[in-house]
């Protein structure tokens, strides 16, 4: 028996391996696996290498995977990429009509013929999903009942198009059950009473924001975070919302800066590129003083980079987006869960300090889909703007009075000012006066104090080294620290999504440290840099393959790195 | 330095045509408030960066709302403003480099969205904060400093530019007449649609064109600002087009579109016809509930 089957659907973009290991996601989850998929493919409509992965486990996943136990590959490219990924005793299933292969764990069938004799040819994804049921010994009733339910739609055709998926997943059963390979049988799901969801990262992202009354959302397609703005477009309805696709990022930034100044929620969501053209305008927001929240969803940079791969790369540009003396507020979520809350936080944070903030979350991390206990948002303490009340009709004090925040004028009602990108006095007009710069200097980054909280996990905290990634990173992070704990290794644990203003408490644990290591998906190793400048001794392990980490190779590293510095050699 | 701000140090230069815009302006609101009861606190100004966004800092009435941004984006800040809030009246404000040259890219986009607000541009033909650039309405073969043998790029003509990206209501002014300005911008704020009122607004210091657009007739100098013929049908397009591509700058209402329909009364209709359901987070969990 076997708790955990990693299952990976590689061919061409448009082939339908990302539906295939999403319909097994889907299928599995609804049965009470725990579930989370990968996926990864190029930039283009059609055709380039691609895949879906997806793992099932009877325990909560923190990660995509260590290795393969399933490769159903469409093609030979696909086979050749993805082999040596295989565990020792991995199974391939391939498309016969492309290639063969003379291997003792290899099954070739016609997956497309297979489909084709359905009566329906869009088949095929579900005769992948029967050949993968059929070698964990699932039974196939955790797939029909799922087959029913996707394709229940309230159409004509939705019973034949239901009765060809069903003969499609028996095909691919029958396909590999003459097979002398077969996987060590799947324990059966455990079953479970709490609410759950299957949700994907950036669906995550976006019901967190709508959770805290977002209002208007205006952004500019761009991957791998375009899917926000669609999410929006369908889901942000109602008197007062507004969503828009701007012209450009330079329109999204000052779009919703003007939406915000006119006292709304607003948020954009955009990639590395399109972060750089919005430097300016979030320079601009935390000058004026206007709240709204930028999510950035990282890819492979420097410029157009790697737009579909994943990186951890545009930390450093998420602290210091714009010019001159700031210092962004940014939440990073780590897991599909995390995305929820970190997304609410984030238009809570921009309305409590009344400035721009940056949700920075990751390609790997949106895309991913994962079953997670239901949100609830009530567990949030959702801020709302301090603003200016004029029930008495007193003179309101002027807008940017003092050193520290101040309630905030809604244009429409008294106290009208001019919100100012030149340094400005308290009524908001232009001045040259160094005077002035000081006072408003220290009052814009006073604010960021109100931000301050105490939400981070740790264990073992008595160790001398701590590991404590961030991000999307935190995954894999934790399955290579609970495996190095189980090898004796004297080591800790500490994580935060918040990570500009960190949570003091985490800080101050963090300086008693001889050693945090960080592993993080990058070449400068951001958030050690980061750490480092709070005189933290951090050391990054890096990666920047456009892809996640993976534990064992993880755990090795930090074991290196830690007897290193047990050495003195580091 | 205003009334209302000692420490501002920012001052136009004598005889700029800003002045004259400014006064125009005031009047244009104070109108506007007095007609509707509405407070001024409903208007906010999208002011630009150079010399003429600095307008927003200069009115001695009372206040408006402003937000005095950064280079070339006074279009898509008054895009959120808007989408926020349609009751407000937004006014933008801004010169020929900042509206017509960084900020270009934004000008179609606006018009095609019909952003219900009025722009007045003052156009003087230079970059005067950064003290004479050429900009582009800066005419071919004029020497400035970043030009020094004579202005290679043809010059932009606006009008045209503004017409043929769809902008649906058009007025050319001087910054000599404010009556006609004032009168301009409330036809502006009226007109249900993105208003661009475009005045000629002279730089005494790097770009003086008063004397060409005024003339001289005496010395049989014509004047290179003409105004419109009372026959003028401002509905028509292509007159409007024709005349845009004159050699002369017309003075009044070049261009009304009849039957614009604004961004939000555009945003409303669909509303309405679509009928899209609005659903809670809680709604919205349960569509991806695995129970």
């Amino acid at each position: 028996m076997s708790k955990n089957l990693i299952v990976r659907f590689a061919g061409e973009g448009g082939q339908g391996v990302v539906t295939a290991s999403e319909g097994l996601a889907q299928a599995a989850a609804q049965v009470g696996y725990h579930v989370q998929t990968f996926s990864t493919y190029p930039s283009q409509i059609k055709g380039g290498p691609t895949l879906g992965q997806t793992r099932l486990s009877t325990s909560p996943i923190l990660s995509a995977g260590d290795g393969l136990d399933v490769l159903v590959a469409l093609d030979e490219y696909a086979y050749e990429y993805n082999k040596d990924e295989l565990f020792d005793d991995g199974l391939i299933v391939y498309n016969s009509k492309e290639f063969t292969l003379d291997l003792p764990n290899a099954i070739g069938f016609d997956v497309d013929e297979l489909a084709r004799s359905t009566g329906n040819a869009l088949s095929a994804n579900m005769v992948m999903i029967g050949a993968v049921a059929g070698l964990a010994n699932m039974p196939a009733k955790y797939f029909t009942e799922f087959i029913t339910k996707r394709f229940d739609r309230g159409r004509d055709n939705d019973q034949a198009i239901i009765e060809a998926n069903i003969k499609a997943l028996s095909l691919g059963m029958k396909a590999v059950k003459d097979s002398i390979q077969a996987l060590p049988e799947m324990d059966p799901p455990v079953s479970t009473n709490a609410d759950r969801v299957l949700i994907k990262g950036f669906e995550a992202a976006c019901l967190g924001a709508l959770a805290a009354d977002l209002d208007v959302f205006i952004g500019y397609p761009i991957s791998p975070a375009t899917t926000m703005l669609t999410f929006m477009q369908a889901n942000l309805i109602g008197d007062n919302k507004h969503v828009g696709q701007a012209s450009s990022e330079i329109e999204s930034i000052t779009s919703i800066l003007g939406a915000g100044f006119a006292g709304k929620r607003s948020m954009t969501s955009t990639a590395g590129p399109g972060l750089c053209l919005m430097s300016e305008g979030i320079g601009l927001a935390w000058m004026a003083e206007v709240p709204l929240v930028v999510a950035n969803v990282q890819r492979g940079g420097p410029s157009t980079g790697l737009p579909t791969k994943t990186e951890q790369s545009d930390l450093l540009m998420a602290l210091n987006p714009g010019h001159g003396d700031m210092r962004t507020p940014v939440i990073a979520p780590g897991t599909v869960e995390e995305c929820f809350y970190a997304g609410a936080h984030a238009i809570s944070w921009a309305e409590t300090y009344q400035g721009p903030v940056i949700l920075l979350s990751e390609a790997s991390l949106a895309e991913r889909q994962q079953d997670i206990p239901r949100p609830d948002a009530s567990n949030i303490d959702i801020a709302k703007r301090v603003v200016v009340d004029n029930k008495n009709g007193d003179t309101p004090q002027p807008r940017y009075l003092g050193e520290e925040l101040t309630p905030f004028p809604i244009p429409g009602n008294i106290g009208a000012y001019t919100a100012n990108g030149s340094e400005h006095d308290e009524q908001g007009d232009t001045t040259h006066l160094g005077k002035w710069h000081v006072q408003m200097t220290k009052r814009r980054f006073n604010k960021l104090k109100l931000l301050e909280n105490d939400i981070y996990e740790s264990e073992n905290e008595d160790a001398e080294i701590l590991i404590v990634p961030w991000g999307g990173s935190k995954g894999p992070a934790r399955e290579a620290y609970d495996q190095l704990v189980a090898d004796g290794e004297k080591v800790g644990w500490a994580y935060s999504m918040f990570v500009h203003p960190m949570p003091p408490n985490m800080i101050k644990l963090l300086l008693s440290k001889k050693l945090i290591v960080v592993p993080e998906l990058n070449y400068m190793g951001q958030f050690a840099s980061y750490l480092r400048t709070m005189k933290i001794n951090a050391e990054p392990i890096t990666q920047y393959t456009g892809l996640p980490f993976r534990k064992s190779i993880l755990a090795n590293n930090i074991k290196e790195l830690i007897s290193k510095e047990l050495a003195g050699t580091l | 330095m205003t009334k209302r701000n000692p420490d501002y140090d920012f001052k136009w230069c004598p005889g700029c045509g800003d002045f004259g815009v400014l006064r125009a302006l005031d009047k244009a609101l104070e109108e506007r408030c007095e007609a509707l009861s509405e407070p001024i606190e409903n208007t906010v100004f999208v002011a630009g960066i150079g010399c003429s966004g600095n307008i927003v800092h200069l009115q001695d009435g009372p206040q408006p709302y402003g937000i005095h941004g950064i280079h070339g984006r006074t279009l898509p800040i008054a895009y959120g403003v808007k989408a926020a809030n349609p009751e407000l009246n937004v006014v933008v404000a801004a010169g020929d480099g900042d509206f017509l040259s960084i900020g270009g890219e934004h000008i179609g986009p606006a018009a095609r969205r019909n952003l219900d607000i009025v722009c007045v541009i003052m156009d003087n033909g230079i970059y005067g904060l950064t003290k004479g650039q050429a900009s582009p309405t800066t005419q071919l073969n004029v020497i400035t400093s970043t030009t020094p043998l004579g202005k290679l790029d043809e010059p932009e003509n606006p009008l045209e530019l503004y017409l043929t990206n769809g902008v649906g209501f058009i007025a050319s002014m001087v910054s000599t007449k404010p009556k006609d300005i004032t009168k301009a911008i409330l036809a502006g704020i009226e007109y249900p649609g993105l208003a661009i009122i475009h005045i000629q607004s002279p730089c005494t210091t790097y770009n003086d064109t008063y004397s060409l657009l005024k003339g001289d007739v005496k010395n049989g100098i014509e004047p290179l600002a003409i105004d419109l013929p009372e026959s003028h049908d401002s509905t028509d397009y292509d007159k409007a087009l024709t005349i845009a591509r004159s050699n002369k700058i017309p003075v009044g209402i070049l261009y009304s579109k009849k039957g614009s329909q604004s961004m939000n009364q555009k945003i409303a209709t669909q509303k309405q016809s679509t009928n899209a359901p609005q659903r809670t987070v809680d709604e919205l969990l349960t569509t991806l509930s695995l129970k």
